[in-house]
């Protein structure tokens, strides 16, 4: 493994800095879609959804919609120019429903009038009778009916019923895992302004402007170059921006067609929440061998999730979730089946993880109910299964394990956290505690890095030098808070050797980089920090060559360092003073730049390859107190040790760390998805709908970067992708109320508890816990 | 300057915006972002409950200015009246630098995606005016309306601890907060008639008791509006037309907080931060449920009586002060009468209110001897979150018996409402488990809850019954912890 010592030093990139709009976030003046000023004429759209959550549309009389006040267009499926679909694999998501409605939520018809609230008043005038069909509303009922959006898959290694017939233990269970809302705290938008000659400029809050660009241009009829799309910044995306926008985008860009006018359409938070995909929710069944030891033998599971009512991005969510049923863990003899459900409610999308963390769950319930039935530390069960250095270290998807760091994390942590002495003392308190009970757990995190589909993986950026020595550099990544900006324009001035101030990032722009990936599957500085560092090092070449020529000194002694360029005879010159003699001797000073993932190849029939390039890992320890009396519980500390490779910026790295791990935790406590028997979403708001709060980060936190631990292949500047890995470090705080549960019960008893782990369900897992016992 | 009658007046960045012509119900949110290009200040949910639209706004109090963070999202412009706001815009001083709140957060890399930082900025801006040296325990109560998505709260909350270690900036630092100049154009703006928009008056803001009686007398199809805390919500997410409004936030009579007679009065235009302020100071056990009552700027806003005249179920404020055997003064034109709290809800938003008829004011027993009392809510999460259940209890325990017992509960019916049979089961028993456990039997007699998104029937009933074990638990000298807060990592 390299270390840190090998590495080139770096004097930007590698160290702390400040987000690069942070002083504008701070102050209001950051924009966001809504914050762009229109045109004075410009309309706003509100659009009509569907009551029922599954029905034949009998009649639509819109003829009150079109008569309300301010209103100037409204227009339905029959109205499209184009394709009437955004879906992004299949085309199975239609922009408006033409005559089946397949969710309450789905979008029918838009509005587009003088004001957000004219639109708004408008669509509640619409009179539309269906004929309401039964509607599938939950993942057993999809199961039972087979009711599935894209055809189920299946992974076996080894010989999982062989051996799971002559394992010393056997073990039959379930869990359920809750869905989760995005809960980005800007609602979907989008605008668009009409441009000469048929063109359209789309301003849209995506995390994968091209794919907007591609479905708007379908949409309205036309080619992808009549469509330009721009993001300069998200407010918070988690996978919710990445397909999700195009049906936004799409509406006001045929309004601005049909009106030759510019449109906004900003969903209302409700309307967010009831229209826009969630997490998947799953469960799990499963069948487990397992030795004296908890080491496990064989298993067999079966993975069924909601994907709503169309496939949208279900298929590769799904398979990640197989890719991480082994988390941490070797399984020798394995089987996976993995259902894709179709219910009739809202189709379910990305989200920060993208089914990985569904994965994790399931063989971190495993291992939790094999430990409690052999009266062992979960810990010691997590350790006998981790996957080996040596051996035992090739998934299930027959990719080999080169980069194993969990056990040097375990190690750490459990020492560190000061686990086991912890352990004992909360067995103590736990005795002589009848209503309160603690309960801690150590979880690891192994999170394949690279998206599965292998085409994904690549990048491309350009970079301008002017001849003021300034840089402006654009890449086709997206920045929705993660620091994306500022972690890649780091990279450039690292290359450059200049300040960061000297180097701008502007808009993300697909008339700038074309047919760019999402950002997503926590790969954006991997990609485009590479992509940019290879349009840097294309003009510094040029500029290396160009000095070399013009001062008579060798090109390999130039170096770009400390603000200025040294050509090694003991002179420099400023970046700018070389930019003006470069221009002079006609010598390009832009350049793009172009990044793809080496080493990797995936094959969906089998799902066997080596979809990641490499693997993030980290642990967390949480301790937490439970009453017993109502199911409250409040987290009490956490420790956190987490693998970044040679950390880009420490500080973002942090500030990703803490807030994927409170992100998961939420997911897995208090926010809880609930549709009532009609199918309508009741937790539509955030007065329902229950994200952590400043209270919930832990009274007592502490959390670490693994150190000294650089990326073994070569990403940028050794680092690693930190967007969604620390979201399952949250896994802690469900295992570790699950050990609370299980203090309320006897040794050898399994914690029934399900995810989300609400006041309720807790009270009823430890209910369940007392009748098992 | 004396403000014309009907513009609605009030000061942003030192200067006096007048506002004419605009529907009352007009957010101050969507007043700032459409109509003056501010565009700092976000909406993230347009209901109060993520603090993305956190302002500050300044009112003349007692000589100086009192500011407060609330939530301009379903704030109805015309309440703003004779009132100073204070935007994120508003902080950086004329050379472009940061204020020391602003400083503190991007030195903490409190900002991810930087939606939600205006609104984290006004809510630690209101701490920073009003506590100089707050706790980390108070940061985190002063952010319970916010929400964050992005980080772990950590960095904000240091933010929060580290913004008082700055010096004080040239612009709003505290002393210029309550200069002479702000005082005095906030004094310019000050009206001597009642302000009343629109023909037939659309909005009338009274500014006297019997002003107000009598045009509601005149106009009981009106609507009475104090925090616009539920209200707003009609306009912005059910989209009603409102009747004309007559607004309380004027009238002096009824901000008032005195005690008399035994009891602590309430007017009906007290904020709810200054009436659980009041009750806490006479029951210091209720501190928590006046903390976990909404958000900060929700509690900045939305008023007590307008929380019990609302008469929601699950409003947090009525099981305890039916326990207690609190009383509302109503109002009618000239009449008056007392009702006790509990005789006020009928049915479902069914309340014994007469056209034309109001809350002037709630009346709240003080601490008798020998009297037991609290308050537990059950709710997902522990800040601002609406409650599952939520029980009050009063017991009065002489010589171990239980000589008096009100207990009522929220979340459990179609109103707030007593544990009879519960409490019948107590009165007159030993103060023992066993005439607990009998008690707690009672509970799924004395109610039918509902399953919702917030909890089952079940757990309703279950939780209803376990908190009556749990107020025993305190209340009888058992030496075991009983709450979750009581505990800590070793």
């Amino acid at each position: 493994m390299n270390t840190i010592a090998e590495l080139p030093p770096t004097t930007i990139a590698g160290h702390t800095q400040r987000h690069e709009s942070a002083h504008l976030h701070v102050s209001g003046c950051a924009n966001y879609v809504d914050d762009i000023p229109l045109p004075a004429d410009a309309l706003h759209v509100a659009l009509g959804m569907s009551r029922v959550a599954h029905g034949r549309i009998k009649s639509i009389d819109l003829s009150a919609v079109a008569a309300a006040p301010g209103v100037v267009a409204v227009i339905t499926a029959r109205d499209l120019p184009g394709d009437n679909n955004y879906g992004p694999i299949l085309a199975d998501d239609p922009i408006f429903a033409e005559s089946l409605v397949e969710y309450a939520g789905q979008s029918i018809f838009a509005v587009a009038a003088t004001s957000h609230d004219a639109a708004r008043r408008a669509v509640k005038r619409a009179k539309i009778e269906y004929e309401e069909l039964p509607a599938i509303l939950d993942i057993r009922s999809a199961l039972e009916k087979n009711s599935f959006v894209i055809p189920s898959q299946k992974l076996v290694r080894g010989h999982p019923q062989a051996v799971l017939a002559s394992s010393p233990h056997r073990l039959q269970g379930s869990i359920t895992i809750g869905g989760q809302d995005h809960f980005y705290l800007e609602g979907h938008i989008a605008a668009a302004v009409p441009q000469e000659d048929g063109a359209m400029l789309v301003y849209s809050s995506t995390q994968h402007p091209s794919e907007v660009q591609h479905l708007v241009a379908h949409a309205l009829g036309k080619h992808s170059h009549h469509v330009t799309v721009q993001c300069r910044r998200m407010g918070g995306g988690f996978g919710g921006k990445e397909s999700q926008p195009a049906l936004f985008a799409c509406v006001t860009a045929i309004l601005a067609a049909k009106t030759g006018r510019a449109i906004k359409l900003r969903l209302d938070r409700d309307d967010d929440m009831t229209m826009t995909g969630k997490r998947h929710d799953f469960i799990a069944d499963y069948d487990v061998g397992y030795d004296d030891s908890g080491r496990i033998t064989a298993l067999a599971v079966m993975l069924a999730s909601r994907c709503g009512y169309s496939a949208d991005l279900s298929g590769p969510v799904n398979d990640r979730a197989i890719c991480h049923i082994d988390n941490a863990y070797f399984l020798e003899h394995i089987e996976v089946v993995s259902h894709r459900c179709k219910t009739n409610t809202v189709s379910n999308t990305a989200f920060r993880g993208f089914g990985g963390p569904q994965g994790m769950m399931a063989i971190e319930a495993v291992i939790d109910d094999i430990a409690r039935k052999l009266q062992r530390d979960p810990l010691d069960v997590r350790r006998a299964n981790f996957y080996g250095i040596e051996d035992r270290n090739v998934t299930p998807y027959q990719m080999r394990v080169e980069d194993n760091v969990i056990h040097a994390i375990a190690d750490q942590l459990e020492a560190s956290s000061d686990y086991r002495t912890r352990r004992q003392r909360i067995a103590t308190f736990n005795a002589a505690s009848p209503l309160i009970k603690r309960g801690i757990a150590l979880t690891p995190v192994k999170f394949g890095i690279s998206f599965n589909a292998t085409h994904y993986n690549q990048a491309g950026a350009l970079v301008h030098l002017y001849t003021d020595g300034s840089i402006l550099l654009n890449h086709g990544g997206t920045e929705m808070g993660q620091g994306l900006y500022t972690k890649v324009t780091q990279v450039v001035a690292e290359e450059f050797g200049v300040p960061l101030t000297q180097v701008r990032t502007s808009a993300t722009d697909t008339s700038k980089v074309p047919n760019t990936s999402a950002t997503a599957a926590s790969s954006g500085s991997d990609l485009n920090g590479k992509a940019a560092q290879a349009a840097a090092r294309t003009i510094k070449e040029r500029l290396t060559n160009f000095a070399s020529e013009k001062y008579g000194v060798p090109a390999a002694d130039i170096k770009f360092a400390g603000g200025s360029v040294q050509l090694g005879n003991g002179k420099s010159l400023a970046l700018a003073e070389l930019a003006v003699a470069a221009h002079a001797g006609r010598i390009s000073m832009s350049s793009t730049g172009y990044y793809r993932t080496p080493k990797i190849h995936w094959d969906r029939a089998t799902l066997t390859g080596r979809p990641f390039f490499y693997f993030a890992y980290g642990a967390a320890v949480a301790e937490v107190a439970v009453d017993t009396l109502t199911g409250e519980y409040r987290m009490l500390r956490v420790d956190i040790l987490h693998d970044v490779g040679r950390s880009l910026n420490p500080a973002i790295d942090i500030g990703q760390v803490e807030g994927g791990f409170l992100q998961g935790a939420g997911w897995l406590t208090s926010e809880e998805l609930w549709w009532n028997a009609r199918g309508e979403l009741k937790t539509h708001a955030p007065s329902t709908y229950k994200i952590p709060t400043a209270r919930d980060w832990p009274l007592d936190a502490r959390v670490h970067l693994l150190e000294r631990s650089p990326n073994v292949e070569d990403t940028i500047y050794r680092s690693k992708a930190v967007g969604e890995p620390p979201l399952m470090l949250g896994i802690a705080v469900f295992h570790a109320i699950r050990d609370a549960v299980a203090n309320c019960a006897p040794p050898g008893t399994r914690s029934p508890l399900h995810a989300p782990a609400t006041p309720e369900a807790v009270l009823r897992a430890i209910r369940a816990a007392k009748d098992l016992a | 300057m004396s403000n014309p009658g009907h513009a609605i007046c009030f000061i942003l960045d030192g200067k006096t915006i007048e506002v004419n012509d605009i529907p009352p119900t007009t957010t101050l949110l969507q007043y700032l972002r459409e109509s003056l290009g501010r565009s700092g200040t976000k909406e993230g949910c347009a209901e109060g409950d993520c603090g993305a639209c956190t302002v500050v706004v300044g009112e003349p109090a007692n000589g100086s200015i009192a500011y407060r963070a609330v939530n301009s999202c379903i704030r109805f412009l015309p309440t703003l009246d004779g009132k100073e706001v204070v935007t994120v815009e508003s902080l950086r001083a004329a050379a472009g630098d940061l204020h020391p709140v602003q400083q503190a957060m991007v030195d903490c890399h409190g900002s991810q995606c930087g939606f939600c930082t205006p609104g984290f900025v006004m809510s630690l801006f209101g701490l920073y005016l009003n506590q100089p040296a707050a706790t980390r325990d108070e940061v985190i109560d002063a952010l319970a309306g916010n929400l964050c998505r992005c980080t772990g709260y950590r960095p904000i909350v240091d933010a929060g601890c580290k913004m008082n270690d700055y010096p004080p900036p040239a612009h709003w630092s505290r002393d210029d907060a309550q200069s002479a100049a702000r005082r005095e154009r906030l004094q310019s703006i000050q009206r001597k008639d009642s302000l009343a928009l629109g023909t037939p008056a659309g909005f009338l803001a009274p500014q006297t008791l019997a002003e107000l009686a009598s045009a509601y007398a005149a106009a009981p199809g009106s609507l009475l509006l104090a925090g616009s805390t539920d209200i707003g919500l009609w306009v912005t997410k059910q989209m009603r037309e409102l009747p004309p409004i007559i607004y309380l936030g004027e009238v002096a009579e009824l901000k008032t907080i005195r005690e008399t007679g035994g009891m602590l009065e309430i007017g009906a235009a007290v904020r709810l931060t200054e009436a659980y302020d009041a009750i806490v100071k006479h029951y210091p056990m209720l501190a928590e449920l006046g903390n976990r009552f909404a958000s900060p700027p929700i509690r900045n806003a939305g008023t007590l009586c307008g929380n019990l005249a609302n008469g929601s179920p699950i409003g947090d404020s009525m099981p305890v002060l039916i326990a207690l055997g609190a009383s509302v003064e109503l109002r009618c034109g000239d009449r008056t009468r007392t009702l006790p709290l509990e005789k006020l809800y009928l049915g479902y938003q069914k309340k014994d209110l007469a056209a034309g008829e109001f809350l002037t004011a709630v009346r709240i027993p003080l601490p008798q001897p020998g009297c037991t009392v609290a308050s537990y809510k059950i709710a997902k999460r522990y800040d601002q979150d609406i409650s599952a259940v939520c029980g009050g209890y009063a017991l009065t325990i002489s010589d171990g018996m239980v000589t008096a017992a009100r207990i009522a509960y929220g979340g459990m019916a179609a109103i707030p409402q007593r544990a009879a049979r519960t409490e019948t089961a107590l009165i007159g028993q030993p103060w023992n488990e066993a005439t607990v456990a009998a008690a707690m039997q009672q509970i799924a007699a004395d109610y039918t809850p509902l399953s919702d998104m917030r909890a089952s029937a079940a757990y309703r009933l279950q939780v209803a019954a376990n908190l009556l074990q749990r107020f025993y638990l305190e209340h009888s000298g058992a030496a075991i912890a009983s709450r979750i807060e009581m505990v800590a990592a070793d």
